[in-house]
């Protein structure tokens, strides 16, 4: 085989979907009779072959603890999780690994975040959040609000749900000291326009922070371009294991922010005395880590990595396009967020009936979507819905699987009819 | 308009259908289209539902979908009055199963119904198990604790 037979080998692999689905175990399995339909991807997506393999092959070959030296094991163990670390770091194209720390997932980033502002922060400061904001980061800035004196403020959103950047433009004042902001809505899909955002902010020498939980699995940041202080994801949005997660910062400001959490890996020298940090990431990871999650998540990006991106995103893009095609043959269905910038993540609703029952009855049909507020209650309030019912694809849904899913609303508003 | 006894004496369910009509009924559906058409049936025949009695008190927490319940308690026949409210299709109707079940009992009765049992009968445990957030399950609790409270005086 020559190298462009090779290559071309590749590009097809890359392309054919049914061989991607292949590598995701769960995905063939039935349930409640159907095969299944896995359209919740944006609550958690699910893991290849080869993450349940390195975390199984962690397990029984190298597991010990990390950072204790003085064996064969220790070592090993050791390697693997800081090898994940700088997959990691080349992922988001961060400067250094220093700059990556390892969270539970992207709440504790978050949280950890605004913990090592608080000190910056005084009566009468401003937290630019906006009003698509999942929970995650809206609440652990009121916790520091009210531990400060300093004042959640919401960007507002267009209808269409993108950022109203009127509103962005008229908020961002000298009182704002940070800007957090999702760089993708879980609930609408909007990309925001973080690159304008942050150099906007970063002009007035605000912090930024970027929610990456849902834009990650569907396409690559660059830290470095987007210049960001903090950006932060979640490793089972990424087709990686649950509890683990990634905060990426600029060394200088995590040199500045006191410790998260206090005990053992994190400190220097400890006395009752006087007790000293330890060096980046560390300060900010005490205890013994997730060490084969860590492992897991460094193979699941490995795993994508292994992946025709633009062919990847080309593939979502196709399904996208095709529901939006298909959301007419539902009579009264529409779709909340219809952003010009998306990933593929459509909110619904159809008139007359429930999210709730839509959920319910597209499970039986053996598809599974996420219904709800998810965790966005002030984004449902602006549209003045209860929930929304919302299919959240990857890159290895089919379009026939799009298909059926509308095959299956039909279905269930005759049921109502 | 607040309710009176009256409301919740009219409510028909544990009467009309009975139990035994629904289990009869639900016996011989053998696909899901015709199990929720059912279901939803039912839930078109929960009694209209106070509007004042929206309240938080009333209201069951759900991340769902949202549950609303009232009682009241008849001094002269010792049985217990129920009426309750979801603004979700299937929630009513497994709301409507619940009622059939427990409206107008006395507390001792209604707290020795088994509903768990009846709903694994029906094979639709799933709905009231604790893992789904319809508020069903705190909404059949809440219901046992107004029944206790009876039953201890």
């Amino acid at each position: 085989m020559n190298d462009l037979s090779m290559a071309s080998t590749a590009t097809q692999k890359a392309f054919d979907v049914q061989a991607i689905r292949r590598d995701f175990p769960i995905l063939s399995q039935q349930v409640n009779g159907k095969p299944l339909v896995y359209l919740d991807n944006g609550a958690s997506a699910q893991k290849p072959r080869s993450v349940l393999d390195a975390m199984d092959r962690y397990y029984r070959e190298m597991h010990s603890n990390v950072h204790r030296g003085a064996h064969t094991l220790g070592d090993r163990a050791t390697a693997a999780f800081e090898g994940a670390r700088e997959t990691v770091r080349s992922f988001l194209n961060a400067g250094s690994t220093r700059e990556i720390i390892w969270t539970k997932g992207t709440t504790e980033a978050i949280n950890l975040v605004a913990n090592g502002l608080a000190p910056k922060l005084k009566a009468g400061d401003e937290i630019l959040v906006s009003h698509m904001e999942h929970h995650a980061n809206i609440v652990p800035w009121q916790m520091i609000a009210e531990r400060t004196g300093a004042k959640v403020v919401p960007i507002q959103v267009t209808p269409a749900g993108e950022l109203d950047l009127e509103s962005f433009d008229r908020l961002l004042s000298d009182r704002t000291r940070v800007l957090a902001i999702t760089h993708v809505s879980n609930v609408l899909g909007t990309i925001n326009p973080v690159n304008e955002l942050v150099g906007k902010a970063k002009a007035r020498g605000v912090i930024t922070l970027l929610d990456g939980a849902q834009a990650v699995p569907h396409f690559q940041p660059d830290v470095q371009a987007l210049d960001c202080d903090f950006y932060v994801f979640s490793s089972h949005k990424l087709f990686g294991p649950t509890g683990i997660g990634v905060l990426y910062g600029k060394a200088a400001l995590l040199e500045d922010m006191p410790p998260y959490q206090g005990g053992g890996e994190m400190i220097e020298r400890v006395s009752f005395e006087r007790t000293t940090w330890n060096v980046l990431p560390y300060k900010f990871e005490a205890g013994t880590p997730a060490i084969a999650e860590a492992v897991g998540l460094g193979a699941a990006i490995d795993y994508l990595n292994g992946l025709d991106r633009p062919a990847m995103e080309a593939a979502e893009n196709a399904l996208m396009v095709r529901a939006n095609q298909l959301v007419e043959t539902v009579p009264g269905m529409s779709i909340i967020g219809t952003a010009k910038q998306k990933v593929p993540v459509m909110s619904f609703k159809i008139e007359g009936l429930h999210p709730s029952d839509v959920g319910t009855l597209l499970d039986q049909q053996g598809i599974a979507i996420r219904t709800g507020h998810h965790c966005a209650m002030p984004l449902m309030d602006f549209y003045g819905v209860p929930g929304t019912a919302r299919a959240s694809f990857a890159f290895y849904n089919t379009l026939d699987e799009v298909e059926q899913l509308f095959t299956a609303l039909q279905k269930i508003q005759r049921l109502f009819a | 308009m607040p309710a009176t006894e009256q409301d919740f004496l009219n409510n028909p369910l544990g009467k009309n259908p009975t139990l035994e009509d629904v289990l009869d009924g639900f016996e011989f559906l053998d696909d899901w289209e015709e199990r929720y058409a059912f279901i939803i049936d039912l839930g078109k025949q929960l009694p209209a539902f106070p509007d004042d009695a929206r309240i938080e008190e009333n209201y069951v927490h759900g991340c769902q979908s949202q549950v609303w319940v009232i009682s009241h308690f008849h001094e002269a026949s010792g049985k217990l009055y129920l009426l309750i409210d979801s603004d979700a299709m299937i929630v009513r109707g497994l709301a409507a199963m619940i009622l059939i079940a427990l409206n107008g009992k006395t507390p001792r009765d209604l707290l020795a119904t088994d509903i768990d049992e009846l709903f694994e009968q029906l094979d639709l445990f799933r709905h009231i198990s604790p893992t789904r957030g319809n508020g069903l399950r705190s909404m059949i609790g809440k219901i046992r604790d107004i029944a206790a409270a009876h039953a201890a005086e």
